[in-house]
């Protein structure tokens, strides 16, 4: 039987290739046992979410954001301020995390929406650091020394795990594909149509009728909720946080790169990116990380460069333009 | 608190500010050039600030003293960083902007990686400069001596730059090229290689700011994060692109410092100049000497 039209089709193929990834990545624990390795499967998947939530605002909508590490701490801060001091669950507390960053973000995009290219940019990064600051300066959430998340037991109530590592890779995993999906409901949506209009011509798209205004602020809150789950299950997965580890500027970088790697603004992007970026940089940090000399950070550094001049429009950008010319 | 202490702390924050002013020049001239923020600008000043120090340890040359060769190697630094890599990052197929962003990025992280590996991570400082440790006394306030000359040498810097501009071919070239890089081909202009130029002039100028620096701050890897994130939050408010509205916020950013240093404990001091930013980007997102 033959669908009448293509577009149809390739969104149905996308879904069927997409649950058939879960489906094997799902396996991947029988056969990956060392801890270590399934550490970094965990991290690749939230980095895969993470950056697939960053793509939202800053591939789709094209608002490039360098602060998204502010939702990612909020996200790790509410959820742990309400675990610890209220004995909320963290299944609360993220999706609590998740509300107070697309709040921060649509308080952050009404003055800051207005601003262009570079300006915007260093916006993003200025109010990050402020956050930063305010964080490390605020006592009740532990100042520069943090929280450190007491052990409650062993339970998917309290989303703590002592002894396996495997309910935070399926939670890291189920995170990813529901990242994946977003981007996959949005792509076709009113909305999805609505950002790439704005982030090709704004005035353009304002003169046909797009609300510009909206669009980035819907775009910046749903990017900033769902970043700000990946840092509630980042606070869980690693039982402690401060200002340095959860909400320093690295991050803001981190979740921006998978996507620059894998194309921007493509649906795949990001997870491809992840899978190569985050065990790359993983990698190189335990072989050359520990020795302190900087062999990991010139790596990383040569690889941004390199990935930023070398494939400017990403892997899956480049893939699809070669598959659309052989196609034509 | 008396009258006395707050005139103190002003002034020392009016002369940081002419320093931060000096930090932020180059970036707000290859910003108003060329629509590029070179996101390496606070590595840069680290890159300065390890020249005058190795310069000090090699030939015991005051950073004063090597300033002029600081900047100078400075100067063939930011050519070879525009003709290396920001000329390829120009002309990207895809994604400009984002292009630049991440290749500067990486140029930076590239450039902390080889201060560590070169340098180590340890503090640094550069122990008996001629200044070191002196003050002047001005009517009653006592000021840093090696913070004066600082803000001194970044008064010169900035005299020295509108001469330039105003009064030199190459001013005009740059000038001319800024409002419209493709006109400026049709009178003979080379605009690339006024672009390189002007990423060294530029870099020669955070060279000035880092080789002033090293002459009271620790200098370290990760010392340009700091000052980069003041430059740029300067050259926002200044107005992007606009080297002297850079001069003015870089003041204005370090009198906000100082009188929030007065009002908080000092773990908040740049609170007051995120603030300032906030009310600026609020009001006048254009910055407040910038046009758009």
């Amino acid at each position: 039987m033959q669908d009448a039209d293509p577009r149809l089709n390739a969104r149905r193929n996308n879904l069927v290739i997409a649950c058939v990834c879960v489906a094997l990545i799902a396996c991947l624990p029988l056969v990956v046992k060392d801890v270590y390795a399934q550490n970094v499967l965990v991290l690749t998947l939230m980095y895969a979410a993470l950056s697939q939530s960053w793509n939202i605002l800053s591939g789709y909508c094209g608002q490039i954001s360098l602060g998204h590490a502010l939702y990612f701490g909020a996200g790790a801060y509410v959820t742990e301020l309400l675990f610890t001091k209220f004995g909320v669950a963290p299944w609360f507390g993220m999706a609590a995390g998740g509300l107070v960053a697309a709040t921060i973000a649509a308080a952050v995009g009404y003055p800051c929406f207005r601003l262009k290219g570079h300006y915007f940019v260093i916006a993003t990064i200025v109010i990050a650091e402020a956050g930063y600051l305010l964080m490390l300066n605020w006592d009740y959430a532990g100042a520069a020394m943090g929280i450190d998340v007491p052990v409650r037991g062993d339970s998917w109530a309290k989303f703590q795990f002592l002894r396996s590592k495997l309910p935070y890779f399926y939670f890291a995993l189920a995170f990813a594909f529901v990242a994946w999906l977003v981007t996959w409901m949005i792509e076709e949506s009113r909305w999805g149509y609505w950002w790439r209009a704005v982030k090709d011509n704004a005035e353009a798209a304002e003169s046909l009728g797009v609300e510009v205004f909206r669009s980035k602020m819907a775009a910046a809150a749903l990017s900033a909720f769902l970043t700000a789950i990946g840092g509630g299950f980042y606070a869980q997965f690693v039982s402690y946080i401060d200002p340095e580890s959860v909400m320093s500027f690295q991050f803001s970088l981190l979740m921006a790169l998978p996507a620059v790697l894998g194309g921007i603004g493509t649906l795949w992007g990001p997870a491809v990116g992840a899978a190569i970026l985050i065990p790359l940089t993983e990698l190189t940090r335990s072989f050359a990380g520990g020795s302190g000399k900087g062999f990991d950070l010139i790596i990383y550094g040569l690889l941004v460069m390199g990935i930023a001049l070398g494939r400017p429009e990403g892997i899956v950008g480049a893939l699809s333009r070669r598959m659309r010319r052989s196609a034509a | 608190m008396t009258t006395q202490a707050v005139a103190q702390s002003l002034a020392s924050g009016l002369l940081m500010g002419l320093i931060y002013g000096l930090v932020a020049a180059g970036l707000a001239l290859i910003f108003g050039l060329m629509d590029v923020v070179n996101f390496a600008h606070g590595e840069f000043l680290m890159t300065a600030m390890y020249a005058a120090f190795g310069l000090y340890v090699a030939f015991a040359l005051d950073p004063l003293a090597s300033a002029p060769f600081v900047a100078a190697a400075m100067f063939v630094f930011g050519a070879i960083v525009y003709l290396g890599v920001v000329r390829y990052a120009m002309s990207a197929s895809a994604n400009a902007g984002m292009v630049q962003i991440f290749a500067t990025f990486g140029l930076g992280i590239v450039m902390r990686g080889l201060a560590q590996l070169l340098f180590t991570p340890d503090y640094r400082s550069i122990p008996h400069s001629w200044l070191g440790g002196k003050t002047v006394q001005v009517a009653g306030i006592f000021l840093p001596a090696p913070q004066l000359a600082g803000a001194l040498v970044s008064l010169a810097a900035f005299g020295a730059l509108w001469l330039v501009i105003n009064r030199t071919d190459f001013g005009r070239a740059l000038e001319a090229t800024r409002e419209d890089a493709g006109a400026v081909a049709l009178v003979g202009i080379d605009r690339k290689r006024i672009f390189a130029l002007g990423w060294g002039l530029g870099a020669a100028l955070v060279g000035l700011a880092g080789a002033v620096l090293a002459m009271f701050f620790y200098i370290y890897p990760d010392v340009g994060a700091s000052f980069s994130l003041i430059a740029y939050v300067t050259v926002a408010l200044g107005g992007f692109g606009s080297v002297f509205g850079a001069f003015a916020a870089g003041i204005l950013v370090g009198l906000v410092e100082a009188a929030t240093a007065l009002a908080l404990p000092p773990s908040l001091k740049y609170v007051g100049i995120y603030a300032l930013y906030l009310i600026v980007v609020v009001v006048r997102p254009r910055g407040l000497f910038g046009s758009l």
